[in-house]
C-alpha cells in the first residue's frame, strides 16, 4: 500500500549503511561522511528508526557479541529491494531535474522564459 | 570531590526547551548538570561549554535501559529522569547534540508529552468532579491542575500543528 512513497533522508541513509553490519554510533558516523557532514542522525531519531525497521523486517539485529553491549545490524533481502527501488526513484527525479534545469546556462535561460527552438540562442545572449 | 551548586526551579511541562536552554547556558558560565530531581537540579563544575545538555520524555512502553545504552553508545551520558522526561548530557568536542533530527521525530516526541499531559489532565478531571459531587472541599485543586493541563496539552497542539505545515513541504 505504501511500496510507492519516499523513503526518509534518514532510513535512506540507515539502509544504505546497514549494506554491511553496523552498530548505531557507526551507522551515524556512516551516514555523516557520506554526505561530507550533511546528515546527522541523532540518537533518539536512529533508535527510533532502527525499531521501526526491525518490525518491517527491512533490517535484523544480530546476535550480541561476548564482552559486547552494542546491538549490531544488517540490512534484509527485504531492504535491500526496499533500498533498490527508491534508488531508481531518486535517479528519476535527478534525470528529470538535469533534463529541465541542468545542463548547459543557455537552456536553463530557455527553460525559464518558456521560449523554444531558436529563440534558445538569443536568450542565451541576452542572458550572457 | 568536584565542586557542586543545587538549585530548584520550577518549570511548566510546555517550557521544556527553556528548561533545556537554561541548563546550556549554566554549561557556557561552567555548572554541568550532574543530577536531577523534582524541582531540584544539582550541577558540577566544568570547564566553560564543556557539555550539551538534552531532555525528552521518553515513552512508557519502550524499554529504558537498552535506550540508555543506546545512547550512552554515541557517546551520550545518562543523568538522571524524573518521572518520564529522561536528561541526557555529552561533551560538546564531539559535535553537535540532538536526541532528534527529523521533523518526523520531533513531532513523535511532542506527541508524546501531549498523550501525558492529555491523560494527567482528564485523570484530573474526573477525580475533581466526582470529588466535588462527594462535597470535598479539596476538589478545586484536582480540578485547576486539570486547567493546566489542558492548558498544556493546547501548547503542545500548537506545536505539532506548526511542525504538520512544514511537513507538507518538507521532512
Amino acid at each position: 500500500m505504501f511500496e510507492n512513497l519516499a523513503l526518509t533522508e534518514a532510513t535512506y541513509y540507515i539502509l544504505l549503511s546497514l549494506h554491511s553490519p553496523q552498530h548505531g554510533y557507526g551507522i551515524m558516523q556512516q551516514a555523516e561522511a557520506l554526505s561530507h557532514g550533511r546528515v546527522r542522525l541523532a540518537a533518539g531519531t536512529l533508535y527510533g528508526a532502527l525499531n521501526a525497521m526491525v518490525d518491517k523486517r527491512w533490517i535484523v539485529q544480530l546476535p550480541v557479541e561476548d564482552g559486547s553491549r552494542k546491538k549490531n545490524y544488517q540490512i534484509t533481502e527485504l531492504g535491500l529491494s526496499v533500498l533498490k527501488q527508491e534508488l531508481e526513484r531518486l535517479r528519476e527525479l535527478v534525470n528529470n531535474g538535469d533534463a529541465i534545469l541542468g545542463g548547459t546556462n543557455a537552456s536553463a535561460g530557455a527553460a525559464q522564459n518558456g521560449k523554444t527552438g531558436a529563440a534558445q540562442t538569443t536568450g542565451g545572449r541576452n542572458n550572457g | 570531590m568536584a565542586k557542586t551548586i543545587t538549585k530548584f526551579r520550577w518549570f511548566w511541562v510546555w517550557d521544556f526547551d527553556k528548561e533545556e536552554k537554561w541548563f546550556n547556558e549554566m554549561a557556557m558560565n561552567g555548572w554541568a548538570l550532574v543530577s536531577v530531581g523534582f524541582c531540584r537540579y544539582t550541577f558540577e563544575a566544568c570547564e566553560p561549554g564543556e557539555y550539551i545538555v538534552r531532555l525528552e520524555m521518553h515513552g512508557v512502553n519502550s524499554s529504558d535501559s537498552s535506550y540508555v545504552s543506546f545512547m550512552e553508545e554515541t557517546g551520550a551520558e545518562y543523568i538522571g529522569r524524573v518521572f518520564q522526561w529522561m536528561y541526557f548530557r555529552r561533551k560538546s568536542e564531539l559535535g553537535p547534540f540532538d536526541i532528534f533530527s527529523d521533523i518526523d521525530s520531533k513531532r513523535d516526541h511532542l506527541r508524546r508529552i501531549n498523550k501525558m499531559t492529555l491523560i494527567a489532565g482528564l485523570t484530573n478531571l474526573v477525580v475533581g468532579f466526582l470529588n466535588s459531587m462527594n462535597g470535598s472541599r479539596l476538589s478545586w485543586i484536582n480540578l485547576v491542575l486539570a486547567s493546566v493541563l489542558m492548558y498544556a496539552s493546547g501548547r503542545m497542539k500548537g506545536r505539532i500543528d506548526a511542525l504538520d505545515s512544514e511537513r507538507l513541504l518538507r521532512e
